[in-house]
């Protein structure tokens, strides 16, 4: 009845005036990813455990989701109990006062249980903001059949070079088989987060202690002249439309040799179900240059709740039943170790029953072998491995990608696409008063 | 003719509309202008301060500026072009008597319905994809290189998804028009000989001259604002070779946040839109008063 | 006097227009296609047109994430809502235009074409703010409202140039038998107008369900229609064109066949005064 009502009555006035429920209504904000759909699907196991609490999901895709949240949470408009937010934006939202603090979440939550890197990325002046959810960093998933054909052997901590090598030596384009599959498209999440956490690995920099871009220096140089390189002898065509998504279909449908992106997509392409080369995968730290830093960067999807939200108790026992130990089991239970939410917490890591699963442990020394507080060879200002938690970052970021992007597509040279990024970073760090 | 009586009773009818659209404009317009003068970014709540026009200068000299003006007239331009000269074309095939007329019309007519979204993502994913789409495929069936569409040419893919979605409309309204031609006319030019060239460009085109006027206009106003196409195939790029003035707006107020930047980049759009718009007035309210 | 058509030549037409006809149509039939393969078939080379294992597996999944019929309501709420008050704006103002104009009405239908050109990226924090205050985020009223405002001068052209065509005479007849303004719009417009009025609601409709900014950006889980719905399959992780193909299909589904069986009534008055 009450349905049919408000059917019938929605367009009207009625609706404006929210009917006093008497379950309260949490709704929660987050990514169309694997993991978090499979939270949805298992909404049950919450609702029974606390009656009166209801779960609206808002699932999106991540760049629609990232525009609502961060336009909500700026503006106080409240639409949202719980919204699902990554390591950037945790210490900038922190500082601002947006997020509730989760320092009194129930003992049973363990929060010293949480790998240090994840935490201390979530944390601002001793505060936890945000529970993280899954975690992640970047490493190389290769099939090991074509890595055999080539004849070579992939170590556990492979130097660029090598890689360079391997994927070369993979290639066979007759066959659609392409050495190495990486980030291409424009955006700060996608291609920038690859290419700059690559940059550290070749001893390249955002800024310097004044707030200075980098551009210019023959490091960035360097990693981008190798990373053009590499994709045009051995990259997939189009590749400059390849994000996360893409090359995860194409590796799983067996036309990659190698590729180096989040170490989440290792439970999904050593998945029969989806995967056709589910049983031929295996997986090495991303790759350096001896200069002291990996190309492995460090991100955690994570559940925070609004400051001013009125469900803050409700919403406090979501996160907490959401980020838990039970949680990680509940998942086990219904689709298998593998399918756990990664790289939040020590525990998972020291189960038994999880080290069977083939990327355990390469997804944890990759976690650990990111430093969010001193990303680059030389001393920066920031904080963030594949990203500098500044406001601004977003925005300068997807347009130093763009032009990455297009350097990829052949329409413009590295030189030119170098100078163009240095250009455009300099006016926006200009605008916004960090340089003069 | 009329009364003072009807005067003062138009003038009542016309004002709800004209007062609601005048407050659509005026309050978030101004809004915009005030916003666009200072330093304002969302995620630095309190820091706002008065700069005058810096905001407008720095859009103004962006490098990126003159691209996304160009891409928007070219995208405009473009999509028109495809939507006028292929639906003249298609409203004349379909104006021929031929079996299944009703049918083929409801085929026709169909990607007008389907959200800018939905028809992005179907065009990207399973046709302009240069591995899995089905373009790639034909290409290799033909054992011709597959062409990667949104990376080499990413304003044409998008022209050409955003015409294939306006074509149904510019086809119907022609069709329409061509249908209301009378064919005695057309008999009479041919009696006197006239081949069917000459009696298309002296009979049949003056005749659609005022429906390809409104199909102009009504588009023109769509196809300065396309956006959700730009988003989800190339987010502008490679570069900026897809970025029109829209996305530029977008990416300055909704990725860095930059709500004086961006305020400054839409009231340079509102700008630049009416201009576009005058000149389209001049040359079509001529053509719409005849 | 009918044209002397040679059955060879309607012929020639026939697969023509056919041929065409297919051919546009044919990103919506492979849509409807892979909506119904596994993902695995869906990316597969080369690709099956007919001969593959048919699944509704795509439509279960969706319909186990989603409330499709929720997203749907808001959409025929939103769009057909934001029509009628559109209308009801509309007509007495185009009304007064078609048959008392005056100096500026010209200037006054031209300005209001050209609130349409206000691009909505930059206003989109003032709406957002505005919205807040009036506590109408995440509200089919907000939607409404912001989608009637948007469709208002489209529909104040479409009806302005149908009603030119009606013939003041009728008017001036109506008048002599002493009909008042009201029973003049009631009993002598409105009936002659019913095609024009048909085709703008169509047209509206249509355009309202598409619009895919303020829907998306001014609601959350409440007022969500399909195009906040088809923001959840874009792009995920994994493959998949084929929930993509099947939650493509539901959210075009409802409008197209609309579409298909109105067009009749939508194609008559779709002249913008453009047919003589």
């Amino acid at each position: 009845m009450n349905r049919f009502v408000r059917a019938l009555l929605g367009a009207s006035a009625l609706s404006l005036v929210a009917m006093p429920a008497l379950a309260e209504k949490l709704t929660i904000a987050t990514v169309n990813n694997g993991d978090m759909i499979r939270m949805q699907k298992l909404t049950e196991d919450f609702t029974k455990k606390n009656p009166g609490i209801e779960l609206e999901w808002v699932t999106l895709e991540e760049n629609v989701l990232r525009q609502k949240v961060t336009t909500d949470i700026a503006t106080k408009g409240g639409q949202f109990d719980v919204m699902t937010i990554g390591t950037y934006e945790v210490p900038i939202w922190g500082k601002q006062g947006w997020l509730v603090s989760l320092n009194d979440l129930p003992a049973s939550y363990d929060v010293d249980d949480l790998l240090p890197a994840i935490r201390g990325g979530l944390t601002v002046d001793g505060t936890l903001y945000a529970a993280p959810f899954y975690g992640e960093s970047s490493m190389v998933m290769y099939r090991k059949d074509l890595m055999e054909k080539a004849g070579l052997t992939m170590p556990d901590a492979p130097t660029w070079e090598f890689i360079g090598k391997a994927a070369r030596a993979m290639t066979d384009k007759e066959k659609e088989v392409y050495g190495i599959c990486l980030r291409g498209k424009a955006g700060w999440g996608e291609n920038m987060a690859f290419l700059s956490a690559t940059a550290n690995s070749f001893g390249a920099k955002w800024f310097d202690m004044d707030w200075k871009p980098q551009f210019n220096g023959e490091a960035w140089k360097n990693a981008l002249t190798f990373y053009l390189d590499l994709m045009k002898d051995a990259g997939p065509p189009g590749a400059s439309s390849n994000g996360f998504n893409e090359n995860l279909a194409l590796f799983q449908s067996g036309k990659c040799g190698m590729w180096i992106d989040a170490t989440v997509a290792a439970s999904f392409v050593t998945n029969p179900k989806d995967s056709s080369v589910a049983d031929k995968v295996g997986f090495a730290l991303a790759p350096d240059t001896g200069l002291g830093k990996r190309g492995n960067w460090l991100w955690a999807w994570s559940l925070a709740i609004p400051a001013g939200s009125q469900k803050v108790e409700a919403a406090k026992k979501f996160v907490d039943w959401a980020t838990s130990k039970d949680y990680l089991a509940l998942v086990a239970e219904n689709e298998g170790w593998a399918n756990v939410p990664p790289g939040t917490r020590k525990s998972l890591y020291a189960n038994p029953e999880y080290a069977k699963v083939p990327f355990a442990k390469m997804t944890l020394d990759s976690i650990n072998s990111a430093d969010p507080n001193n990303p680059a060879v030389d001393k920066v200002p920031y904080v963030g491995v594949q990203f500098v938690a500044i406001p601004e970052f977003q925005g300068i970021a997807t347009a130093v990608g763009q032009q990455f992007s297009a350097a990829l597509a052949g329409t413009a040279t590295a030189e030119q696409a170098l100078a163009n990024a240095q250009q455009l970073t300099e006016r926006a760090m200009q605008k916004a008063g960090y340089i003069k | 003719m009329s009364t003072a009586h009807s005067r003062a009773a138009a003038k009542a009818m016309i004002s709800p509309a004209v007062l609601l659209l005048l407050c659509w404009m005026i309050v978030p317009l101004s809004m915009t202008v005030y916003f666009s003068l200072l330093s304002y970014n969302l995620l630095m709540p309190g820091m706002e301060e008065w700069i005058g026009l810096t905001n407008y200068e720095f859009f103004l000299t962006d490098p990126a500026f003159f691209t996304a003006l160009s891409n928007t007239l070219l995208l405009v331009g473009g999509v028109l072009l495809i939507t006028v000269v292929g639906g003249i074309l298609l409203a004349l095939l379909l104006d021929q008597p031929f079996f299944g007329q009703g049918i083929v019309r409801i085929l026709v007519i169909a990607p007008f319905f389907v959200m800018p979204t939905v028809s992005a993502l179907v065009w990207k994913n399973m046709f302009m994809n240069p591995v899995n789409g089905l373009f790639a495929y034909l290409a290799k069936f033909l054992g011709l290189a597959p062409f990667d569409f949104l990376a080499h040419a990413p304003l044409l893919s998008i022209i050409l998804i955003v015409a294939w979605g306006w074509l149904p409309f510019a086809t119907l309204i022609l069709l329409t028009a061509l249908q209301s031609l009378n064919p005695e006319e057309l008999e009479a030019a041919e009696m006197d000989g006239a081949g069917s060239l000459s009696r298309f460009f002296y009979i049949v085109l003056p005749h659609l001259a005022r429906a390809v006027t409104v199909v102009v206009l009504i588009q023109t106003i769509f196809l300065l604002s396309v956006f959700a196409e730009i988003l989800v195939t190339t987010n502008g790029g490679p570069g900026t070779a897809s970025t029109n003035i829209t996305y530029l707006v977008y990416a300055q107020s909704l990725l860095q946040f930059d709500v004086g930047g961006g305020s400054a980049g839409g009231i340079v759009a509102v700008v630049l839109a009416n201009i576009v718009a005058f000149f389209l007035m001049r040359m079509i309210g001529k053509n719409l008063e005849a | 006097m009918a044209r002397a058509v040679s059955t060879r030549r309607k012929l020639a037409v026939t697969l023509i227009a056919w041929g065409i006809g297919i051919a546009i149509f044919f990103p919506i039939l492979w849509t409807i296609l892979t909506s119904f393969k596994t993902e695995a078939e869906a990316v597969a080379m080369p690709p099956s047109f007919l001969f593959f294992d048919w699944t509704l597996e795509n439509y279960h999944e969706v319909q186990e994430r989603s409330n499709y019929f929720r997203h749907f309501l808001n959409s025929v709420i939103i769009s057909v809502g934001s029509t009628l008050v559109g209308l009801v704006i509309a007509i007495p103002a185009a009304w007064s235009m078609a048959f008392v104009p005056g100096k500026r009405t010209k200037d006054v239908l031209m300005w209001m074409l050209s609130t349409k050109m206000l691009p909505p990226v930059g206003v989109l924090i003032p709406i957002y703010l505005l919205f807040r205050d009036f506590g109408l985020l995440d509200t089919r009223i907000g939607l409404v409202i912001v989608l009637t405002l948007i469709n208002l001068p489209i529909i104040v052209w479409m009806l302005y140039t149908y009603f030119k065509e009606i013939p003041s005479e009728i008017l001036e007849a109506a008048r002599m038998d002493g009909a008042g303004l009201r029973q003049e719009i009631l009993y002598v417009l409105t009936p002659m107008a019913v095609p024009g009025i048909a085709s703008t609601l169509l047209l509206n409709i249509i355009l309202a369900w598409n619009e895919a900014f303020w829907t998306l950006n001014l609601t959350a889980a409440e007022a969500a229609p399909l195009t906040a719905f088809i923001a959840s399959y874009s792009s995920p992780e994994g493959l998949f064109y084929a929930k993509l193909s099947a939650a493509s299909t539901l959210a075009i589904a409802p409008i197209l066949i609309l579409g298909w069986f109105s067009q009749k009534q939508l194609v008559r008055g779709l002249t913008f005064g453009a047919v003589k």
